[in-house]
């Protein structure tokens, strides 16, 4: 037997929770069907005005994407609690924010990404321009990473209390505030004409920061969850 | 060697025990005994680093646990009430991503040696939903096969095994000790280590 690096390491958490995540399909479904579907009732809700719609349209996807980001959070450390898996990470040998890194990983392959590549079919029932359309897969694909990433903390601190999801929405969305104003504020920017760059390195600025210090902090908040 | 001295713990306001203290070096066997919620599991858990007593240390080699952290766990493994096992993987994935979890790469091959060992032949690749409950203690317990920790720290491990499976144990056990390894655990069921001076503790 050799010592796993810390790379395969990270690498066997992802593959695990993908096979997990593929052999439970109606978990990754509800998450992308609720976007999808609550996306879909604001046309229907306020009338076909385009003027309208193409300015709502960034904050729509983002709020719904945040919200359907809230959906799976609980699962992401509950079955590994429930099941004991739990207490097999926190006592693994290497480190547990790799482990914590890995679940942060593959719950966005999940859950973020399938958003960020629902969105162009979206994006055209709001009548969004082509540009404004690829800005928009843009942040969302910088930012649905630090939502999960921070969500996590939210789920580690909620982990076994009853209504935990509702606590957790309340923990976790104040904290997506800034990730919510810069997503839709590089669409805006893009729709009148403005530069879009600030936007997305200040969002690329938060996630680095998230993959900095959001793994350390879960797996704290775990510990202390566990005691 | 794992070193207890004045461990104090409670749960709430209640405290379970106080003043504990044992050692425990290598080739030992240490049972744990108590009625039902005298505190053998939360004992277990302590020992894990999961809670933190609220007197004394427990110290590994002369050094406390809570500053070697990931050093102490490479050295240990536990063992719980709960399985750690996925429905949806089969019984060799489960093998093979504890022992990943653990920090060891474990190739397909010794994976099914230590399976089958654990009397799951031709059961390997079946989802652990399909297994009975005492199958799948089995997976969980084949991790034991395929560790090489020092310290195995188990609670409940014959909990829904057979008689065939409770001499099993026993028989790794043994070797586990034979190696230098050392051993405490909870159990309500007797168990037979052959050649082994069993020591108990009472918690009351």
């Amino acid at each position: 037997m050799k010592k796993l690096s810390l790379l395969s390491l990270l690498l066997l958490v992802v593959r695990r929770d993908l096979v997990l995540a593929m052999r439970r399909r109606a978990d990754v479904l509800t998450t992308l069907f609720f976007f999808v579907m609550v996306v879909s009732l604001f046309p229907l809700g306020v009338g076909p005005e385009m003027d309208m719609l193409r300015k709502m349209a960034p904050g729509v996807l983002w709020v719904a994407a945040l919200l359907a980001s809230m959906l799976s959070l609980g699962r992401l450390f509950s079955a590994d609690y429930l099941d004991g898996t739990l207490e097999q990470m926190l006592l693994a040998p290497q480190s547990l924010s790799v482990l914590v890194l890995g679940k942060m990983v593959s719950h966005w392959m999940v859950s973020g990404l399938p958003l960020v590549l629902m969105t162009p079919v979206l994006g055209l029932q709001f009548d969004m321009s082509v540009d404004a359309i690829g800005v928009l897969m843009l942040s969302l694909f910088l930012g649905t990473p630090i939502l999960s990433m921070v969500g996590a903390i939210g789920a580690a601190l909620t982990l076994g209390l009853r209504g935990g999801g509702v606590l957790l929405s309340l923990l976790v969305l104040p904290l997506c505030i800034p990730v919510l104003i810069f997503g839709t504020g590089a669409v805006q920017a893009v729709t009148s004409g403005l530069n879009v760059s600030s936007h997305l390195s200040l969002m690329g600025a938060l996630l680095i920061l998230a993959l900095a210090f959001t793994p350390w902090v879960t797996a704290q908040a775990l510990r202390i969850s566990m005691e | 060697m794992l070193e207890v001295s004045n461990l104090a713990c409670s749960r709430g306001d209640h405290r379970l025990f106080s003043g504990l203290c044992f050692t425990l070096s290598p080739g030992q066997i240490m049972q744990i005994q108590g009625a039902n919620g005298s505190g053998k599991t939360s004992l277990l858990r302590t020992l894990c680093g999961f809670i933190i007593p609220d007197e004394g240390c427990i110290s590994w080699d002369g050094t406390d646990v809570r500053e070697l952290d990931e050093d102490y766990f490479s050295q240990m493994m536990y063992l719980g009430h709960l399985n750690a096992i996925k429905d949806e993987l089969s019984a060799l994935e489960n093998l093979r991503i504890s022992a990943g979890l653990s920090g060891m790469e474990l190739s397909e091959v010794d994976a099914i040696a230590a399976l089958r060992r654990m009397g799951l032949k031709g059961r390997e690749r079946l989802p652990a939903k399909v297994l009975s409950q005492g199958q799948r203690r089995r997976v969980a317990l084949a991790r034991l096969l395929v560790s090489d920790a020092r310290l195995w720290v188990l609670d409940e491990p014959l909990a829904a095994l057979d008689v065939g499976a409770v001499a099993l144990i026993g028989e790794l056990i043994s070797e586990h000790l034979a190696r230098g390894g050392m051993v405490i655990f909870t159990t309500h069921q007797p168990l037979v280590v052959a050649g082994m001076e069993m020591r108990s503790l009472s918690l009351s």
